[in-house]
């Protein structure tokens, strides 16, 4: 008797082409994790008929790939992933049926066919805005000041392999405080993606280690846009735009 | 103003909490309705009736459960109703809800529970009941329900549970026994019309107007008085117009309850990743320790067109990769092998994923379980001898022999399962040692035959063994459980027969729970309404979670006990480890399963002689007493209907294809 079962029938169709999408994640529903948004994709997919590639096996899984996502709890307006496909989309016509399909809050932005390369090499730097209720505008102004005029801030953060302590004041490439349309206190920057990333809340860590800044609660956080850095114009470019 | 969403106030506590994904709501297919829905009378009545379902378990467990889910739907797709689900909020978002004076919300509106009208609990298992008393505390609304005044919610249980409400009777105001589509939908009738009239007589005369019609159990109408030795002597009603006994409902006709339609997708991940479709509803095999079997009579099939449209739109609406053919025994469907074949023709290549819970013992079981993977992987089957021997599986009327059980795991390992699953019971009635010690002859031999069908030796076998609950509506209503030190020594003589052989050691697994957490579960299963004051005092020392091992604590219980119980002669050992009289009135005597007693103790006499009764899908009726007490019949096929082949799954894709 055939102890080793192989799947019968033909392998799976190849993949004929391969998208990229920017989705946001909005409100409420930035408490979900990168694993979370996986599964609502992966059922979104299904649900709204785009022919997706399968790995061959008894266990197929769609071709999907992450890049580089938000930790939980910030909301963001530029996360990025990557879907493979067996016939040939319009892309438009994915970005509508998608959102049809994933709950409010969970938003296609845009989809585009790939271009040549790593998605992940264009995701140099994020550009974040950070609001901060029940804070004065002058107070985080001073604060965020004191900040940037250091050259290196060292913040630890625990990692699955322990206690790392890095840079949190090197990547930060701009930091602009200002005023809310509501009159809250806000802070816009442009983070370089480095290795470990510094995340807002690193950022906050080392600006509350270089002055004497202590928010009575923790700010929210929005990724307003990932992607190409450019030093001379300071800017951060959609990375889904056409070279 | 009533109704309105804290969730502003909640925000800033979800960056402290674990899972903060677990309060948000939002899911797919979830719903928020407007707060007055049903508007408003001449005079400015409220014309709405507001329901806030709780599963008392934290979110991962309650979000997949098919009976809240259902009840959401059907009381939401009512124009003059709404619904909300709420679960139990973990020890860390408890602290700060207290802390900052906010109280148990739902998770899609994110109400107040305490501005509802009624707040229904779902029980599955009477674990639950401590996550209850930090719900109505957290709500603001007094746990007893003689405190309460026409300001609070109206607390109703619902659930396997509320077949013995006893032992919280103190704590709700009614209980709903049975099938709830009908019996919810007859609820909020009454309680529209009441606020329609502008509450008449307040929150009393609602709760006597569901008395009056039999189906609703409301505890304060009732009074228990004792013996001398602690028994009942009789529960009777303390008010007229108040029946003797309270009725189960029963939905007949399944195919008119295609429910969930739309099930929910929760974003976080949950116990349960999957959709199901409820294929039959009651069993007649007559396990004699299983009270579902027993509560849900008769059989009431779905039929496999029904099943058919139910899994499509299920899948449309949800996106779901794998679908749970659920019911009690889903072989047993009269048309199981048509609708595994026509849903996996259907389905093929869809990368979409078929499931039955496979429990029946026979190679029929076997055939199904490879149908439905045609072509995914064969990890695991699970089977259900739950007794060790020959003679302790007549004792509890599994029709199962040994030969039966090797046959069909031969045919597992054969068709290239690699792993199979066995679950027993340990405690049974008139259970000795050597009926618990032939799990592991049977362990071995199951892996001896599989290594020789299989040729190899990379196959597994679990035992997997619990101590059994003697629970109310069953011929072991009357049993004593086995004690905890005794039920502990006989898994411990198992897992040392198990392990002694060198030669199977490491294919066999061996996993256990120990009997403490049984006790309890005992206690609260058959316990009347004096373990109300027990459940109180856990809660007050800090009990939550107790189907959880890592919040459970034995010792709190026993210690609560000592102190609950103090006055009333009885004790936990009384409760569990006594074995009753036929004339003893039980707690639950006056909730009417359709079971009749006599027949139930009859069934006991037989258990104890070790004579087995058939299934009555098949032979003559044998009269369990439920279809004339109820008015039903049992509903089965065959309708000898097909499942049309059929466009499934992503036909949006047209739209999307590049021309
Ligand atoms: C799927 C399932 C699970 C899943 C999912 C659980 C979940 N979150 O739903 C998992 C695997 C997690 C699970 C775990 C457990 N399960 Co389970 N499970 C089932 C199963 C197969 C289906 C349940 C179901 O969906 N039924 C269908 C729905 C529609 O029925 P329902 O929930 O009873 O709801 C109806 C009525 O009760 C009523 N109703 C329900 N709630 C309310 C509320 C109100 C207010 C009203 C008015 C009415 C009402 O209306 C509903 C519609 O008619 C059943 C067997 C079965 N077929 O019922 C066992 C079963 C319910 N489980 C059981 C047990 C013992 C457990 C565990 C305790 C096992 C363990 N030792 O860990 C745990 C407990 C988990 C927990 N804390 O809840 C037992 C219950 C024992 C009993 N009553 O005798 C059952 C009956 C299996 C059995 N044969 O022993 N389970
Ligand atoms: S009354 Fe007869 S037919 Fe109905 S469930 Fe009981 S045994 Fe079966």
């Amino acid at each position: 008797m055939a102890a080793q079962r192989t799947p019968d029938g033909p392998p799976p169709p190849p993949a004929v082409q391969k998208l990229r999408i920017q989705y946001a994640r909005r409100g409420r529903l930035r408490y979900s994790s990168t694993r979370d948004f996986g599964r609502a994709l992966e059922r979104a997919l299904r649900r709204s008929g785009v022919p997706m590639a399968y790995s061959a096996g008894f266990h197929p899984h769609p071709k999907i790939s992450y890049a580089n996502g938000a930790a939980t709890g910030a909301a963001s307006e530029a996360e990025y992933f990557e879907i493979s496909v067996t016939e040939q989309v319009d892309p438009d016509s994915v970005a509508t049926a998608l959102n049809e399909a994933l709950p409010d809050g969970l938003d296609i932005v845009s989809v585009v066919d790939a271009q040549p390369g790593a998605l992940a090499d264009r995701l140099q730097a994020s550009r974040w805005l950070l609001e901060f209720p029940g804070v004065e505008p002058a107070d985080l102004e001073r604060a965020v000041a004191g900040f940037m005029a250091q050259e290196h801030v060292e913040v630890e953060r625990m990692f699955k392999k322990g206690l790392k302590s890095y840079d949190a004041r090197g990547p930060v490439e701009r930091a602009v405080t200002g005023v809310s349309e509501d009159g809250c206190a806000i802070l816009t920057m442009v983070v370089r993606h480095t290795t470990p990333a510094v995340r807002p809340d690193d950022v906050l860590s080392a600006i509350a280690a270089a002055t004497s800044f202590a928010p009575p609660q923790s700010p929210k956080a929005t990724r307003l846009a990932q992607g190409i850095w450019s030093s001379e114009t300071e800017s951060v470019a959609d990375p889904l735009a056409a070279d | 103003m009533s109704g309105e969403s804290i969730f502003s106030a909640l925000e800033p506590l979800l960056e402290k909490v674990s899972k903060p994904i677990q309060y948000v709501g939002g899911e797919l297919n979830s719903t928020v309705k407007d707060w007055h829905v049903g508007g408003h009378g001449p005079g400015g009545e409220d014309l709405t009736v507001r329901w806030a379902l709780m599963y008392p378990d934290a979110y991962e467990v309650g979000v997949p459960n098919q009976g809240v889910m259902i009840l959401y739907e059907v009381l939401n797709e009512r124009p003059d109703a709404l619904a909300e689900r709420s679960y139990a909020v973990w020890p860390d978002m408890e602290a700060l809800l207290r802390e900052h004076g906010l109280p148990q919300f739902t998770v899609d509106g994110h109400r107040p529970i305490g501005d509802f009208d009624v707040f229904g609990l779902s029980f599955s298992t009477e674990l639950g009941y401590t996550n209850m008393l930090t719900a109505l505390d957290l709500a603001g609304i007094p746990l007893h329900a003689a405190d309460r005044t026409d300001e609070h919610p109206i607390v109703v249980m619902g659930g396997h549970a509320s077949f013995n409400p006893e032992p919280v009777a103190d704590f709700i105001d009614a209980a709903i026994v049975g099938d709830g589509e009908e019996a919810v939908l007859a609820a909020t009738d009454i309680i529209s019309e009441w606020k329609a009239r502008g509450k008449p007589g307040g929150r009393l005369e609602v709760l006597r107007r569901l008395a009056a019609t039999g189906g609703v159990y409301v505890p304060a109408f009732y009074d228990v008085d004792y013996l001398p030795d602690g028994r009942i002597q009789r529960v009777a009603p303390a008010e007229a117009g108040v029946p003797w006994r309270i009725d189960k409902h029963t939905v007949m006709d399944l195919d008119a309850w295609p429910y969930p339609k739309k099930p929910l997708v929760p974003l976080a991940e949950s116990v349960h990743e999957r959709m199901s479709v409820e294929i039959f509803r009651g069993c007649t095999r007559g396990c004699r320790f299983c009270q579902a079997g027993m509560i849900t009579r008769p059989v009431r099939e779905r039929s496999i067109t029904g099943i058919g449209e139910m899994v499509e739109a299920g899948l449309a609406a949800t996106g779901f990769e794998e679908v749970g053919l659920l019911s009690l025994s889903s072989a047993d469907h009269t048309e199981i092998g048509e609708i595994a074949k026509g849903l996996a023709d259907r389905y093929e290549g869809t990368n979409t994923g078929l499931s039955l819970p496979s429990t029946r013992v026979d190679a029929f079981n076997i055939d199904l379980a490879n149908e439905l993977t045609r072509n995914g992987r064969r990890s695991g089957l699970t089977f259900a001898p739950e007794g060790g021997s020959e003679r302790i599986r007549k004792v509890i009327n599994k029709m199962v022999t040994e030969e039966d059980l090797i046959r069909t795991v031969a045919a597992a390992y054969g068709a290239g399962w690699r792993q199979v699953k066995l679950y027993f019971m340990c405690g049974l009635p008139t259970e000795t040692d050597e009926d618990v010690l032939q799990i592991a002859e049977v362990a071995k031999r199951v892996i001896e035959t599989g290594r020789q069908v299989a040729g190899h030796n990379d196959i597994r076998c679990t035992v997997s063994i619990g101590g059994f609950i003697p629970k109310p509506h069953t011929p072991f209503q009357w049993a004593a459980q086995l004690g905890p030190e005794e039920t502990d020594a006989r898994l411990y003589k198992l897992r040392d027969a198990i392990r002694a052989d060198k030669r199977y050691g490491r294919s066999i697994g061996f996993r256990y729970h120990d009997g403490k957490p049984g006790i309890v579960e005992g206690l609260l299963s058959r316990g009347d309404r004096r373990v109300g004051r027990v459940i109180e005092q856990v809660w007050r020392d800090g009990g939550r979670f107790d189907g959880w091992s890592e919040h459970f604590s034995y010792d709190r219980w026993m210690a609560a006990a000592e102190t609950g119980l103090e006055g009333t002669g009885v004790d936990v050992a009384w409760y569990t480890t006594r074995e009753r009289e036929e004339s003893e009135v039980l707690p639950w005597d006056h909730i009417d399963s359709g079971l009749d007693k006599e027949w139930l103790w009859q069934d006991w006499l037989d258990a104890i002689d070790e004579t087995e009764v058939e299934d009555c899908r098949w032979t003559p009726c044998f009269d369990c007493g439920v279809c004339p007490q109820m008015g039903t019949d049992i509903e089965i096929g065959p309708t000898e209907r097909t499942l049309l082949p059929l466009t499934v799954l992503g036909s949006g894709k047209q739209d999307m294809l590049r021309s």
